[in-house]
């Protein structure tokens, strides 16, 4: 995984709450069993105007002029501003894969579906959390600007915006440690081997019907 | 100090350490398998060189995208096919237990463990699947993993795990006649909202939810995730062991009497303490339809399509007025009036036996009317199509005009040929009704099986209780 870094990126907003898992990535595109090639069919159902298929060559579908995604700047978008729960639905990580193949970095929101806001860390996407008011915000500042631009730093935990509002988020620390230095998640818990073999044979001694 | 919840009970359990941060390193006793979201896993295991720590936690099968049509015409779709082969690949690479394409015992994931007895009492089930919060019925930890987390299994049995927040939600009093287990489900979702679990595992209770029988329990806690929690559980009672008892993953003669007197300690303590309580009076849930595009938009069948005009908060007002757009509905119109498509009874929230005889008896010496273009039965697992045949509720079905199918997941997502076509209306026994699930463009309601049997032979949502 590689290591977070402190960056400015142009952020990119669609104003629902409850964005699902299918709408982020939706279904057909989970037949493959590579990790790599999701963003062109990020948001697929609202980003082109016909329906896709897994290997299908997107340059020859009609792209959705008014979806945000397929307009400048914000096709080189590397945050994401969202409404509450996001990212609802399955536990597919395609969404994230697809997301992070895309270009974005950090989706912001009020608040994220569970399942979703694991397999992020585990990848290297950060999900922030800001508070309803902030978040409407941003929402507000960013119709009345052009390239809106949003620098976060996680060592800090600050998100700032152009004018150099702060807005501080949480994050709990073993995830931000993982992600700033791009640890992978099992390597971390093979160092506990010894500890997972002793608790295995108090474990089944106990409950020897799930040996 | 106060007692502890059951949910912090299985938790203790499975402990193996706490990290400084909070975080604990927890154990799983069951790791469920599916074509979808093993690959990666796989692959990542073999990139890096590491061995699977415990084969015989696996079980594996093919569900989401195999044809629910006749098993001699093969997996037409090429990409679907190198998934499913994947899948058989990598088990026989590493001698895990997996039920094939062809096998009776394969069927839906969430089905075929519990049927097996792979899902026991107290234990932690994962998969990388968010309907894996079903198996919480049993009074077990299951919940839905990435796959990231899947590979981190397999290597290490373990997950670093934060504990959420206990919630309870409380069924009180006895549910009205015709009232099933999905109405229960569909009723609390309305009500707490599909944020509403957030952050927590919910522990449903109650009158209500102890007369359940297993198949009920499951449809319950299968649609905990639409409730915005990862986890739901039931206490183990009578019922539980009754069903666990005698199937083939589950133990037998000394070690079951062991079992069960571990089992009789899962349930929450009299004083323990919950972060959050809901409760919810049985008596008033009718039979439940959703009329928009996430589970929570969800109402009575007696009720009208709800009118956006008397939401004050004006987002939820837009947000519902953008699903009654999508799913081509005009506020305050009656259910009856609401013409369907296609009707899909099946997927992991009601597939099981309980459900299949729920809907026979409604249809049986009915037919489905002319207007529904085509009305489908996916049994669960090749075992429950079988106990149905011999129950005799195939012929019901395929002679008022159902097709009977093989099991899978099917329109449930379509990931298969089973699917809506844009603009097409359907009432679904499944668990999600986002744009788009069904097929692009499909319009879903979601319903009880009763309730799609009925809906079948009017071509129009009707009271089933009236039917
Ligand atoms: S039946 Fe539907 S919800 Fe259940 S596992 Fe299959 S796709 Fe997921």
């Amino acid at each position: 995984m590689e290591k977070f870094e402190k960056f400015t990126g142009i952020v990119a907003a669609i104003d629902r709450p409850n964005i699902d898992t299918d709408a982020i990535i939706p279904k057909q595109y989970l037949k493959s069993i590579k990790r790599s090639g999701f963003g062109v069919n990020l948001f697929d159902d609202w980003r082109y105007l016909d329906p896709g298929e897994p290997g299908q060559s997107n340059t020859e579908r009609r792209l959705n002029p008014e979806f945000v995604l397929n307009k400048e700047p914000y096709k080189h978008a590397q945050i994401l501003l969202a409404r509450e729960n996001f990212a609802c639905g399955s536990s597919r990580e395609h969404a994230v894969w697809a997301l992070m193949d895309f270009g974005i970095k950090v989706v912001i929101a009020p608040s994220f579906a569970d399942i979703f806001y694991n397999n992020s860390f585990k990848n290297g996407l950060l999900p922030i959390a800001l508070g309803d008011d902030l978040v409407d915000q941003l929402f507000a500042e960013m119709e009345s600007a052009q390239d809106y631009l949003l620098s976060i730093d996680l060592e800090q935990q600050v998100v700032t915006t152009a004018e150099g509002v702060e807005m501080t988020f949480e994050v709990d620390d073993f995830r931000r440690s993982c992600l700033l230095q791009g640890l992978d998640d099992i390597g971390l818990t093979m160092q506990y081997a010894a500890e997972i073999k002793a608790f295995e044979q108090r474990y089944y001694e106990a409950m020897p019907w799930l040996k | 100090m106060a007692g502890k919840t059951l949910y912090d009970k299985i938790w203790e359990s499975h402990q193996v350490r706490r990290n400084d941060d909070g975080t604990a390193l927890l154990y799983i006793d069951r790791h469920l398998v599916h074509e979808v979201t093993s690959p990666q896993a796989f692959e990542g295991l073999e990139i890096a060189q590491r061995p699977l720590w415990r084969k015989r936690s696996i079980l594996a099968v093919p569900d989401h995208n195999v044809p629910t049509t006749a098993l001699e015409q093969g997996i037409t779709d090429p990409v679907a096919r190198l998934q499913v082969d994947t899948l058989d690949q990598n088990c026989d690479k590493y001698g895990l237990t997996e039920f094939k394409r062809g096998d009776k015992r394969q069927g839906i994931v969430h089905v075929i463990g519990p049927e097996q007895g792979a899902t026991l009492p107290g234990m932690t089930v994962v998969c990388g699947d968010s309907h894996t919060s079903t198996h919480g019925a049993f009074a077990a930890l299951a919940f839905g993993i990435g796959t990231s987390e899947v590979e981190h299994v397999m290597a290490t049995q373990c997950l670093i795990q934060k504990k959420s927040k206990n919630m309870r939600v409380t069924v009180d009093g006895a549910v009205g006649e015709g009232i099933t287990a999905k109405d229960i489900v569909l009723h609390i979702i309305g009500v707490i909202g599909t944020a509403g679990g957030t952050g927590c595992t919910i522990e449903f209770a109650g009158e209500a939810i102890t007369n359940l029988s297993m198949e009920g329990r499951m449809t319950v806690c299968n649609m905990t995730i639409e409730a915005g929690a990862r986890a739901g559980l039931i206490a183990c009672d009578q019922t539980t062991l009754d069903y666990v008892k005698g199937r083939p993953f589950a133990p037998a003669g000394e070690t079951w009497d062991q079992a069960v007197a571990c089992w009789n300690e899962l349930h929450s303590d009299a004083d323990a303490v919950f972060d959050k309580e809901v409760s919810i009076d049985a008596g008033e849930i009718r039979p439940q339809v959703t009329w928009g595009t996430s589970p929570e938009m969800v109402c009575s069948v007696t009720d009208t399509i709800p009118d956006p005009a008397n939401e004050p908060d004006s987002i939820k007002a837009g947000g519902m007025q953008t699903a009654l757009d999508y799913m081509g509905l005009r506020a305050n119109t009656p259910f009856n009036q609401v013409l369907l498509d296609k009707i899909f009874i099946g997927s992991c929230t009601n597939s099981r036996i309980e459900d299949l005889r729920a809907a026979a008896e409604v249809i049986k010496g009915r037919k489905v009317a002319t207007s529904v273009k085509q009305a489908l039965v996916v049994p669960g697992s090749g075992l429950i199509k079988q106990q149905a045949e011999d129950e005799g509720l195939d012929r019901i079905f395929v002679e008022a005009g159902f097709e009977w199918r093989e099991p899978g997941c099917s329109m449930c997502l379509a990931m298969n040929a089973d699917r809506l076509e844009p603009g097409e209306r359907c009432a679904s026994t499944s668990n999600r009704n986002f744009e788009g699930r069904q097929g692009q463009g499909g319009r879903t309601h979601l319903v009880s099986p009763a309730m799609a049997a009925a809906a079948a032979i009017k071509g129009h949502f009707v009271d089933v209780r009236e039917l």
